[in-house]
């Protein structure tokens, strides 16, 4: 008899503490990091819940310093690809990476998300996705308008599941929207982020902000 | 520039050929033939990685094999042209060195329709358009 003992969800959260974040964190970009709190429940979730780490192909889409991806790496996923657009936090990434000792199972990509074209079922000709689970904490769309909503048409593009954390302010457009695309969204739990206010024209030293953790999935034909 | 095989430095980042797999010609206009990206190694290593075999026949069926057929032919590495009828465990093994163990670590990546070139630098390609592609 094989037992598999999955992490537990506390472990999991204090392994993910000596993540690294950003040195020098982009305002325009929204870089703030992902807390190990925060990961470790999103990926424990989707782990236990969902089954969609272990054993898969799993991509994290404006990764930053990587949390998620070494969450998930940790957690059992084969092979994960971290993309991101600057080369700061993909040095944060490396090293990350290269402390956690999980640089056989991560690749890192630099590139624009507006930009990426990801070999995926919206291009004719080319045979179904590689990668099983999109895994990302996208920026809000405060800076750069919108910008939310192309990280996740992009991650829809590229798999057929994909977690995601937006303000809860916008969950009613977002389920609208992405039925139109002929995806259903479901929110999977309601989290409050304490985002640490690291700049000097931030007057508080947090802000909580209601995010919704959603997961989307392609409608079955 | 010629291939090399050096040793291996401290654990790190590099390009596997299951992410080149992914990936595809970004450029503005270039919508055929932009897929796969041709490799031009200049620093590639080896790495033994453990071998998973329900995770190398999982991975068979969504890998785009023409890509991994031209990826490791520019690796120096020989796979069959189709994915064989049957897919015996020393065919993954042979997959799965193709696919996990040839660590891309510089060179670029360049699209046959337009010749953009995406450089690869420690292990990282570059997928960015410049302001005046944009």
């Amino acid at each position: 008899i094989i037992v598999f003992v999955r992490m537990k969800l506390k472990q999991l959260e204090s392994t993910l503490q000596d993540v690294q974040g950003f040195e020098h964190p982009s305002v325009k970009l929204e870089q703030y990091p992902t807390s190990a709190h925060m990961a470790a429940h999103m990926l424990y979730t989707i782990d236990t819940v969902y089954d969609d780490i272990e054993g898969k192909c799993v991509l994290d889409l404006g990764c930053g310093p990587c949390i998620l991806g070494i969450g998930a790496a940790i957690l059992g996923a084969d092979h994960v690809v971290g993309v991101d657009v600057d080369t700061a936090a993909l040095e944060i990434a490396r090293s990350n990476c290269d402390d956690y000792d999980v640089t056989d199972s991560i690749d890192l990509v630099q590139c624009d998300v507006s930009q990426f074209q990801c070999r995926g079922g919206d291009h004719p000709g080319v045979s179904s996705r590689l990668v099983d689970t999109v895994i990302m904490n996208p920026p809000f769309g405060t800076k750069i308008q919108g910008i939310d909503m192309v990280f996740l048409e992009k991650a829809l593009n590229i798999a057929p599941v994909v977690y995601s954390l937006h303000k809860t302010s916008t969950r009613d457009f977002i389920l609208k929207k992405v039925n139109e695309w002929g995806v259903q969204g479901e929110v999977v739990a309601e989290l409050r982020w304490a985002i640490p206010m690291m700049h000097k024209f931030h007057k508080k030293k947090t802000l909580d902000i209601e995010v919704d953790f959603l997961r989307f999935s392609r409608s079955t034909t | 520039e010629r291939q090399q095989t050096l040793p291996r430095p401290l654990d790190s980042i590099h390009m596997k050929l299951l992410t080149h797999n992914l990936l595809m010609c970004n450029n503005k206009g270039c919508n055929m033939n932009n897929y796969p990206l041709h490799i031009r190694p200049v620093q590639v290593e080896r790495k033994e990685k453990q071998f998973n075999e329900a995770f190398m026949r999982h991975m068979l069926g969504k890998l785009e094999w023409s890509a991994i057929v031209s990826a490791s032919k520019a690796l120096n590495f020989v796979v069959p042209e189709e994915i064989p009828a049957e897919q015996d465990e020393p065919f993954l093994r042979t997959l799965h060195q193709v696919i996990n163990e040839l660590d891309v670590v510089s060179g670029a990546l360049v699209c046959s329709n337009c010749n953009r070139e995406y450089p690869i630098e420690n292990g990282i390609p570059n997928m960015l358009l410049s302001e005046e592609e944009v």
